[in-house]
């Protein structure tokens, strides 16, 4: 497949999975559609052209490993490890019911695929650290990605690890901040400021690329560009738009934790179908 | 019964032990590695951290991170043993414990040196007298205190092969060694120490060696008590407390914490629901610790073999007259 159609690809998989996701939410009746839909594309060319891992076989030693530390995306997370084959799609329809396979926040202990559970934010990059230190300890040859929110980055545990993965040398380790500039109550930049955020991660010894977290062609080359580097951990701060694809909910803080009203859905399903035709 | 605890023992610090049996373990057991933050003398890992270079991760003062690194660690086999001083681990990265180690129940040792109000001079920021009960309240999670350095090692041991969370508390002044190497420490077993049938002293930590003195002290009122060494505070051993609380009526708890939620109110709990009889409480009631030295700390803070036998007297004055 040439680069432009296998783009395409990942492009109408995205496309796919916003309707899901918010199909989802929708149904469960609460859930975090905002941040789901800004990180979905970053998730698609992840796991669709970049992650080595096996999803017969989760349990593989040398398998590429993510983590989502921002937890509440993990609508995002589930419909792209459904596709990916981790567990039947029909547990999409049970996200946050009694039982289901498919919790609030990411939980290791019943979802194939989920690799460490999350949920209190700042957390995640902490794990991947130490996967990734037990990958050079271990000459295992898997990277590990964390993906994080841009208003976790508020958390002080952040920049403790942040600190520990640029002393170890943690360049198995790609750190990918879906920075769609808004948290549960208003602009991160409002709430506690975050800019000028690549120079922070620059300030740890992290390498830094910054790109459209929305242009496929960006995220796949930065994933590229990422794999390459030795000797320090990388960071890939992506520019994004909360409730991407839905205009009513693009850049609007509202969304951030409350599921669309079924009139919401039909409108937004209306308008992905409408965008993807043009 | 236990082997009959030596009196006038030699004394030796919990953390002591730790250090040493940690290079142990770690022999027979290649996934297990070592974290501190900052603390490697204090946590006694300079010899593991010489032993095995490869296998010892310095996280620096961020306890938040370490406990992170120690779960992922953990997420792909290894045994991660993360220590810092308790006040610091758990006090200070209690939700990173609670979601990333109790919640998946990951494979992660949490060994604490400088429990309780014996650091000393360092005063209250220092001594963490409350942590037991944070421990305890998480699901999945085992809580061990062990009474003296035999007791520690195994515990170490015993921690490495158990499949889960666990959370060891060691002190950081020296103790008395109680028991020698017929000791048989086990998870979830509250050994009987000195039996006897009319009050039974429940105690853990540093407080055991208090317990047995408070034992000799009422002998010599002629009231014989049990002594039971609860090292593992959860798991709890219900059946042996409730075995006490039937055939001696009145027990006492002996802990170098608050008696909020510490073995305390762990007893009282289990006594309560199984079987109700007079429990008083020696323990830390309601305040925090301050600077002085181990010794002269204990007795203002009433943590002493005298205590134990007032609040034994107690029970057993409530006992008759209940």
């Amino acid at each position: 497949m040439n680069r432009e159609a296998d783009l395409g690809a990942l492009r109408l998989r995205a496309h796919a999975f916003r309707k899901t996701i918010l199909e989802m939410i929708t149904r469960a009746g609460s859930g975090h559609p905002g941040g789901s839909l800004s990180v979905i594309d970053l998730l698609t060319a992840l796991y669709f052209r970049h992650l080595r891992h096996d999803p017969g076989n989760p349990a593989w030693p040398d398998r590429d490993r993510v983590v989502l530390s921002k937890g509440h995306a993990c609508p995002a997370w589930y419909v792209v490890l459904a596709e990916c084959g981790y567990f039947d799609p029909s547990h999409l329809w049970t996200l946050r019911q009694l039982g289901s396979l498919l919790q609030g926040h990411p939980d290791m202990t019943r979802t194939p695929g989920v690799e460490i559970s999350t949920g209190s934010l700042g957390m995640g990059l902490s794990a991947a650290s130490g996967m990734a230190l037990a990958g050079k300890r271990d000459g295992r040859p898997y990277r590990v990605f964390a993906v994080l929110g841009d208003g976790e980055c508020q958390e002080g545990s952040v920049w403790e690890a942040a600190m520990f993965a640029a002393h170890y040398g943690l360049d198995n380790l790609t750190a990918i901040v879906d920075r769609n500039g808004l948290q549960q109550t208003g602009r991160t930049e409002e709430r506690l400021r975050l800019d000028p955020l690549a120079d922070k991660w620059r300030a740890f010894n992290w390498e830094v690329q910054e790109i459209d977290g929305h242009d496929m062609g960006a995220i796949v080359c930065a994933l590229e560009a990422a794999a390459t580097l030795a000797g320090r951990p990388h960071a890939i701060v992506a520019r994004t738009v909360k409730g991407k694809g839905v205009s009513f909910a693009e850049g609007v803080a509202g969304y951030h934790g409350k599921a669309l009203t079924q009139d919401e859905l039909a409108r937004a399903l209306a308008e992905l179908d409408s965008a993807a035709r043009g | 019964m236990a082997s009959a605890p030596r009196p006038n023992a030699a004394l030796k610090a919990t953390r002591d032990a730790y250090g040493e049996a940690i290079v142990e373990v770690a022999r027979d057991n290649p996934r297990i590695v070592a974290l501190t933050g900052d603390l490697r003398d204090s946590n006694r890992l300079e010899a593991f951290a010489q032993e095995y270079p490869d296998r010892f991760f310095e996280c620096g003062i961020a306890e938040q991170n370490m406990i992170g690194v120690a779960a992922g660690l953990a997420a792909c086999g290894k045994i991660p043993f993360a220590s810092s001083f308790a006040a610091f681990s758990p006090g200070r990265c209690y939700d990173q414990i609670r979601v990333l180690v109790a919640q998946p129940g990951l494979n992660v040792k949490l060994v604490s040196t400088h429990g309780g109000l014996t650091v000393g001079e360092d005063g209250m920021s220092a001594q963490a007298v409350e942590e037991l009960a944070m421990m305890r309240a998480l699901a999945n999670m085992t809580v061990i205190v062990p009474a003296d350095a035999v007791e520690t090692a195994q515990a170490i041991h015993a921690a490495a092969e158990h499949n889960g969370p666990v959370y060891v508390r060691l002190g950081r002044s020296g103790v008395p060694v109680l028991f020698d190497e017929s000791y048989r420490f086990s998870i979830g077993a509250a050994p009987l120490l000195r039996d006897g049938g009319d009050v039974t002293l429940a105690a853990c930590g540093i407080m055991v060696a208090e317990a047995l003195e408070a034992a000799r002290l009422l002998e010599v009122e002629g009231i014989r008590a049990r002594v039971l060494n609860v090292s593992t505070l959860k798991p709890l051993d219900e059946e042996s407390l409730l075995r006490a609380a039937r055939e001696t009526g009145a027990i006492v708890t002996a802990e170098e914490h608050t008696v909020h939620g510490g073995l305390g109110g762990a007893v009282c709990e289990v006594v309560a629901a199984g079987h109700p009889v007079a429990v008083e409480r020696v323990g830390i009631w309601d305040r925090f610790g301050e600077s002085g030295p181990p010794g002269p700390l204990m007795q203002a803070y009433g943590l002493t073999a005298e205590e134990i036998a007032a609040a034994a007297r107690r029970a057993l004055r409530r006992k008759r007259t209940s």
